[in-house]
């Protein structure tokens, strides 16, 4: 068995290359002017401080909001998903389970395409309405095509932890809370409720981090126009070329990341008790 | 009052599967559209098809995404599978460390591990193409097969290892003979997410490609503007592979330990 | 009695320590050809650690291991001519019965048909003819026991190394594997190195036992010198049931304890060195008062099934003793015990 211990050294090596190494190059450029060219490279904080200006922190703030809606209608629409699939039996659940994930299977960018057929202004829906009498109405390009998309997209990561965690309930808990007098109500935010919560923050975390970096969707169903955090960073890459700046915004979306798994991570802890 | 519930929960579940599966059927079904409209219905044709087979950008793309991903997931399993096992043996503390490092492609917004890469490799002079795509995607896949096999070797006992090298087994053949096989299910685990994580990914071989070479996703997100009817002709052959590979990967287990149920009680009663 | 041959394993001063605790404080141990030898003692004593350095899977710190005179300590375990049967079994679940069986002879290349046969004849050996296709991890304990030792057997060891195999079984089935296991061993011919901390396993068993603590051999005998002979207080209280006094040799064959002169049979001591009495339970006899050599009252008495238990208060101490006969409690008692009965040991170091 102490032959297997040299068996991490690719790993540590590739490790280090393919993920510190980039790490360290975004910090490097978000602390520096002067582009690719190491000659004249210079320390600044520059990049920083431009992330203050107004029309950079709406870009933030639009971001949080999007994310914040997306999240709450993904924990509204889920966990009641979530609910009605663990009243089913094991074997109907692993199978109405399986459904919610095989669209996680199949190409973000091919369903969201799909959307926009759907969606736009001579699409299905619109063509639809045009025949039984009433007028189209533009949802392409708007918050609602963006969030509908962005819902479509996340709401299977949303249901699968809090499934989890409410399957994993034992049921005599909720027959206890009914023995004991509970209402209904009561016996469900007593009990089923707060013994999902570990499944919620799971959920919930999952949902507002990969939606508040999204640039796919948005770009998609949202327009050129519709321009969030990873829109800003995309933009810096691929047609303005500032790197440094762009380094900036992406360091600074990283260590909000890091913020908040750290955070969920302690009120998992805290919440994990009921776990036992 | 428990009928009426059943009710609203079957109501229910149909609307948020309405809601998943609209836009698949509807791509499914204008794939077979004899027009170009994406809108009315016109007829069955399988001339987007044909197109679809003729479009040698599209083929490209296709070709790109596939071998992508399967060079990718054999890469990533490997490396993922025996760091996994040399991790169970090693200190806590480079364990630790190495698990915490692992997990940043994880956690971090996909947009930020693609800048670092393509920081990276343009820093490195490396020309951008299929073979940085590809290093990309072992990066991002192997974290996957780690947290996917690991606690797999965890949960392993000791004692295989010893007995099988106490059988007379060289610590290579216990590795490939006894200790592969036992893990086996995370491996696969680990395989069918890097193998769906890579042919499933936009923003990082957005960034890190370049010459040209463009993968599926690529492709459409620079059809935005004109709808194309032959995006949906692959999506619908794309949603048939993955349909396919799900039900080999859950029937056929299914009625393979059935089976061998059947064959083991049929042999009880004969002995 | 096994007819014991050369030695063929010789370990010489073997050390281990793991994370600054001392496990091995220097074991030197012989072991032979044919022989039934079984290291006993309470968990962490060390005997699993010696037997995992003679598989192979840990290294000495200090000291030497020999396999038929020659150093094997550096020998990766997959070249040594032993073979394990661990405590957990360590059957491989995603192989049925033969091929696990086979596993060895599989790795060696031996030719299937003779693989074919030599799995067949083990099968039958451990009483599973008929199992091959079964799944190992639907069979009882009792029958995963059975499989890793034929698994162990197959290989036609020199020695085989069994890591407590029946710790797991329930108390009737162990009763059975213990007999099946010695007949195994006399049918087979081979050394067997048992690890065991049940005192009572390692006295039906074994051809010699070891008697190990706090990582020191404590001794090594036969099962009747173990018990009859213990050499220290720790032998006596972990082997069976004891009674032990700390008392003086007066001269040979004359000890006193409690204040009283008792004869025996032991010789060699130093004139009034301090030494420790055992007394069996079953070896003291209650007479009556007059008739006793200690005179006490009885203080609580227990029924077993074969035997009662009575505790006997004297002025000095609380004496156990094993007797057939009922006695009431307060009962004045007397009690007696034969001088070949006593055995006078040296007093422990530590």
């Amino acid at each position: 068995m102490r032959q297997f211990k040299n068996l991490v050294k690719p790993y540590i090596l590739w490790s280090f290359l393919l993920i510190i190494v980039p790490l360290l190059l975004i910090v490097l450029y978000s602390v520096t002017t002067g582009g690719n060219s190491l000659v004249n490279i210079r320390f600044t904080l520059e990049n920083f401080k431009k992330i203050g200006e107004p029309i950079y922190i709406q870009v933030f703030v639009r971001s949080f909001r999007l994310g914040l809606i997306t999240t709450i209608i993904c924990l509204l629409l889920g966990y009641v998903l979530a609910y009605v699939i663990a009243s089913f039996s094991e074997r109907a659940q692993a199978i109405l389970i399986l459904f919610v994930t095989i669209p996680m299977w199949i190409n973000t960018l091919l369903r969201t395409y799909a959307w926009i057929s759907i969606l736009s202004d001579n699409g299905i829906i619109n063509s639809f309405l045009t025949l039984i009498g009433l007028d189209p109405i533009t949802m392409m390009y708007t918050d609602f095509s963006v969030i509908l998309g962005l819902v479509c997209d996340l709401l299977p990561f949303m249901v699968i932890p809090i499934h989890t965690s409410l399957s994993k309930m034992d049921k005599s808990l909720i027959e206890a809370a009914y023995d004991l007098g509970a209402h209904r109500w009561q016996a469900f935010w007593r009990v089923t409720f707060a013994l999902s919560i570990p499944g919620v923050i799971n959920g919930v975390t999952m949902v507002f981090l990969l939606s508040i970096s999204t640039f796919v969707i948005p770009k998609l169903l949202g327009g050129g126009q519709y321009v969030l955090i990873g829109n800003l960073i995309e933009n810096q890459f691929v047609s303005i070329g500032d790197w440094n700046f762009g380094s900036a915004i992406s360091l600074l979306l990283a260590i909000l990341m890091l913020l908040m798994i750290n955070i969920t991570k302690k009120l998992d802890k805290q919440e994990g008790g009921g776990d036992l | 009052m428990k009928k009426h519930g059943k009710l609203f929960s079957i109501l229910y579940i149909a609307l948020c599967f309405l809601f998943f599966y609209v836009p698949i059927v509807v791509m499914v079904v204008f794939s077979f559209n004899s027009s170009k409209s994406l809108t009315n219905f016109s007829g069955f044709s399988l001339r987007w098809y044909t197109q679809l087979i003729e479009d040698q950008e599209i083929m490209a793309a296709v070709y790109v995404s596939v071998s992508i991903a399967i060079f990718a997931t054999a890469i990533a399993t490997v490396l993922g599978t025996i760091t996994a096992i040399g991790l169970s043996k090693n200190r806590k503390v480079l364990r630790d460390t190495l698990l915490s490092i692992n997990n940043i492609p994880i956690m971090n917004p996909d947009i930020v591990t693609a800048i670092g890469l393509m920081i990276l490799f343009s820093s490195m002079m490396i020309a951008k193409g299929y073979v940085t795509m590809l290093l990309a995607h072992v990066a991002f896949c192997t974290p996957y097969v780690i947290t996917s096999v690991y606690p797999k070797v965890r949960s392993l006992d000791d004692s295989l290892a010893n007995a099988a090298m106490d059988l007379g087994a060289t610590p290579f053949q216990t590795l490939t003979k006894v200790i592969i096989p036992s893990i086996k299910p995370g491996i696969y685990a680990g395989i069918l997410l890097a193998f769906t994580m890579s042919f499933d990914d936009f923003v990082i071989s957005y960034f890190v490609t370049g010459n040209g070479v463009q993968n599926i996703s690529i492709i459409v997100y620079n059809m935005t503007k004109r709808t194309n009817p032959t995006i949906n002709a692959l999506s619908t052959i794309v949603i048939a592979v993955i349909l396919v590979a799900l039900i080999v990967g859950n029937v056929v287990p299914a009625i393979y330990n059935k089976r061998k149920e059947k064959k083991v009680k049929m042999e009880e009663n004969v002995n | 009695m096994a007819d014991m041959g050369n030695c063929i394993i010789e370990l010489k001063g073997i050390t281990k320590t793991f994370d600054d605790q001392q496990v091995l404080r220097g074991i030197d141990l012989n072991i032979y050809e044919n022989e039934f030898l079984t290291l006993l003692g309470p968990s962490g004593c060390g005997k699993t650690t010696i037997l995992r350095i003679i598989a192979g899977f840990i290294e000495a710190d200090g000291g030497e291991l020999l396999f038929n005179g020659i150093d094997i300590s550096k020998v990766p375990p997959y070249k040594r001519e032993v073979n394990t049967v661990f405590q957990k079994y360590a059957l491989f679940p995603f192989l049925n019965v033969y091929d696990n069986v086979a596993f060895g002879l599989n790795i060696k290349k031996v030719d299937k048909t003779i693989i074919d046969q030599k799995v067949k004849k083990t099968l039958k050996l451990v009483g599973l003819e008929g199992f091959d296709k079964r799944d190992v991890t639907l069979l009882s304990g009792g029958q995963q026991q059975r499989v890793a030792i034929a698994r162990a057997l197959v290989n036609e060891p020199k020695v085989l190394l069994l890591d407590e195999p029946l710790g797991a079984l329930d108390a009737k089935l162990r009763k059975e594997m213990q007999v099946e296991l010695k007949k195994i061993q006399q049918e087979v011919g081979i050394t067997f190195i048992f690890v065991t901390h049940d005192q009572e396993e390692a006295l039906s068993m074994s051809d010699t036992v070891v008697v190990m603590n706090e990582g020191k051999i404590q001794q090594i005998g036969t099962p009747v010198d173990i018990y009859n002979e213990p050499e220290n207080r720790f032998v006596a209280n972990f082997i069976g049931e004891s009674n032990i006094i700390e008392g003086n040799m007066i001269r040979d064959c004359l000890v006193r304890f409690d204040d009283v002169d008792f004869p025996c049979v032991d010789k060699g001591f130093k004139e009034n060195e301090g030494i420790e009495v055992v007394l069996r339970p079953e070896d003291i006899d209650i007479v009556e008062p007059e008739k006793g050599q200690l005179v006490g009252e009885v203080k609580n008495v227990v029924f077993k099934g074969v035997h009662y238990e009575i505790m006997v208060e004297t002025d000095k101490r609380m004496y156990k003793i094993h007797t057939t006969d009922m006695h009431e409690v307060g009962k004045k008692v007397g009690l007696c015990v034969d001088p070949d009965l006593i055995h006078v040991m040296y007093t422990m170091e530590y």
